[in-house]
């Protein structure tokens, strides 16, 4: 039972390494000639203007957080999904009923424009 | 038998350590990250337990969805950059006298349980313990209501969204209306 | 004790086999991409360095190690150094539950061409998927420049939309499976003798589309619009940190084939594989090497699409789709069984 995931530790120390190496062989290889101009943040040539953070649409989150929601839901259909032949009618068509009003939450965001990216 | 017991001490430690690191981080994202990695160990915890559906469902769940959306929150408003403001006077002092007292009970239930007496359960779980089969299963059997109260749940969560920007979409329609230039 | 020693050792190689072939197909592909999108504008791509320019992935490589590392005066050290390990990590680890061949009795030994084939297979990848995005965040912010944040918000809030219909799309595999081990699904199809793909057509191009837009592919490469955002948030990177967003993107472009491949094109799946199982390596990776050269196509002929386009594609299409998609596939279930 846990070997498969015995398998899985090891392969991601493994792989830990993997990108570290790259990085650190170019870390002592490469010149390393800093001055100020080079180090300035990029904005198209100019000295950049301003704070990095600007106000960033509302639209952003509210994406997140409709994506927690539907994320769950699709997380309760996987063992649904799993165990489909186990069951009688009634069981599966819970899992159907289960869609069908998520599906209408979505229909409603839609209607209400919830969806609109402006 | 050891083994499983020494993984668990490290990944506990881990655990605190990242715990700990949540609260004392200046910065949000650091704090937001430790929160992140105290979920993975969690989840190689229930993997331990035998419970590797959970550990899955905990990374994507909270790891990959709830802490993204907090992240996302964080980066929006701009609230690393915050000044800290301390206007916690009393519950600094509380917070500590309570932790305390509930890392004394703790304490207190550790020693006076007998940890050396074996617990009552069984020997060996059958094979397909907390297969994702069994599970879709039981939630469809047992858990059938509860299953079907998280769809109206989720569906009150998704109205609370709508609610929470129409009101924001109203107010930026009023505004443009009031000086067009500006939208 | 000894068991323990023979499954280290054991996934130990199998490891390290599986990065570097990970990482050729990484070097190669960079190269097959010029190639492929040269001969689609009728150039010649790369040819200087060795014969038909096969050198050029190595010329590349030795080239990003000699370059100069920088980082802006107001970049969060930590984490400007993190993000490109952060990136790369999922796109390796993800790989690590595809089964690329049947298993194979050599002498009463079991060779088993899977790192690991977990019960949860599918939710795996799903939850290697999610954890992603962290790396792309972190490096638009940590970079401290206007245009990396903002090319790391559209990227985080591109793959969370798509993630949706992505995940969606695996549910009809597995109701067909009625298993989460990749490994059934693949013995799945052959037990059927037809691939998901052509009971699952609107699944299986949904997954291969939001595979697209998850790995931040043409035509849903906004946050390397290089018009409007530079390079998005990998702006201010350079040399081999550069080096490690560019292979993230590559492997993860492998690894969403080898998804599509097990989960919809029969995997491993071929004639006379289970007469000879190494078999089931050339017919996975030609599968593979099919749906990169399409990546690589479409590249080469759709133009981008607009950012409001694209997150309305992705909930105003995609996501109803796909749940129509699982409750359609549900539906018919019951009335066969």
């Amino acid at each position: 039972m846990l070997n498969p995931w015995l398998y899985i530790g090891i392969f991601l120390i493994v792989v830990f390494i993997l990108p570290g190496v790259p990085v650190l062989i170019s870390a002592l290889i490469a010149p390393r000639k800093p001055n100020p101009i080079k180090n300035a943040t990029y904005e198209c040539g100019v000295e950049t203007v301003g704070d990095t953070w600007v106000q960033f649409k509302v639209q952003y989150y509210v994406f997140a957080l409709l994506f927690v929601i539907f994320d769950v839901e699709s997380i309760f259909l996987f063992p649904w999904a799993v165990a489909y032949n186990q069951m009688n009618l009634f069981m599966a068509l819970e899992g159907v009923l289960f869609i069908l009003i998520l599906t209408g939450g979505l229909a409603y965001i839609w209607k209400k424009g919830g969806l609109e990216w402006v | 038998m050891t083994v499983q017991v020494a993984l668990f001490i490290a990944l506990a430690a881990v655990a605190i350590v990242a715990a700990i690191g949540l609260l004392r981080a200046k910065n949000a994202v650091y704090a937001a990250l430790c929160l992140v990695s105290n979920f993975g160990v969690v989840a190689v915890l229930y993997i331990l337990l035998g419970a590797p559906f959970l550990a899955m469902v905990q990374i994507t769940v909270y790891a990959g969805a709830i802490m993204v959306l907090f992240v996302f929150v964080i980066m929006l408003l701009g609230a690393e950059h915050l000044e800290h403001e301390d206007h916690l006077l009393l519950q600094g002092p509380l917070g500590w006298l309570l932790g305390l007292g509930l890392a004394g009970l703790v304490t207190f239930a550790a020693i006076s349980a007998n940890l050396s007496a074996p617990a009552e359960l069984p020997a060996e779980v059958s094979a397909n313990f907390g297969s994702p089969g069994s599970i879709g299963h039981l939630l469809l059997t047992e858990y059938v209501f509860p299953f079907e109260v998280i769809s109206f749940l989720l569906l009150a969560a998704m109205v609370g969204a709508v609610v929470l920007t129409l009101v924001q979409r109203e107010k930026k329609a009023r505004r443009s209306l009031r000086n067009p230039q500006q939208s | 004790m000894n068991e323990v020693t023979v499954i280290i050792i054991d996934a130990a190689i199998k490891a390290a086999v599986m990065a570097l072939v990970l990482l050729t197909g990484f070097a190669y592909m960079t190269y097959a991409e010029r190639k492929v999108i040269a001969g689609i504008q009728v150039r010649r791509g790369p040819n200087r360095i060795g014969p038909l320019g096969l050198l050029q992935p190595a010329a590349d490589g030795v080239k990003l190690f000699l370059k100069e590392d920088m980082m802006p005066t107001g970049a969060d050290k930590l984490m400007f150094n993190l993000a490109p390990i952060i990136t790369s990590i999922p796109a390796l680890v993800i790989m690590a539950v595809i089964p690329v061949a049947p298993d194979w009795i050599v002498n009463g030994y079991t060779v088993r061409f899977v790192v690991a084939d977990l019960n949860v297979g599918v939710l795996y990848l799903l939850a290697i998927g999610s954890i992603a995005v962290y790396g792309i965040v972190l490096a638009g912010w940590a970079s401290d420049s206007k245009y990396s944040m903002m090319g790391g918000l559209r990227s985080t809030a591109q793959v969370i939309s798509y993630e949706l219909a992505f995940g969606l799309s695996m549910v009809g595999p597995m109701l067909l499976a009625q298993s989460m081990s990749l490994r059934d699904i693949v013995h799945a199809q052959e037990a059927r003798g037809i691939w998901f793909m052509f009971l699952q057509p609107i699944g299986f191009l949904l997954f291969f589309i939001t595979g697209l837009a998850e790995l931040n592919r043409a035509p849903f490469d906004m946050p390397e619009a290089e018009q409007e955002l530079t390079a998005g948030y990998f702006t201010e990177y350079s040399s081999m940190r550069f080096g490690m967003f560019f292979m993230a993107e590559y492997i993860k472009m492998i690894a969403v084939s080898g998804m599509v491949v097990t989960l919809y094109m029969g995997g491993y799946l071929g004639p006379f594989v289970n007469q000879f199982p190494p078999l089931g390596i050339a017919y996975f990776s030609a599968k593979v090497f099919f749906l990169l050269f399409t990546m690589i196509w479409i590249r080469g002929t759709l133009p981008r699409l607009r950012y409001d386009q694209l997150m309305s594609f992705g909930w105003k299409f995609a996501l109803p789709v796909a749940m129509l998609n699982v409750l359609a596939t549900a539906i018919v279930l019951v009335y066969v069984m």
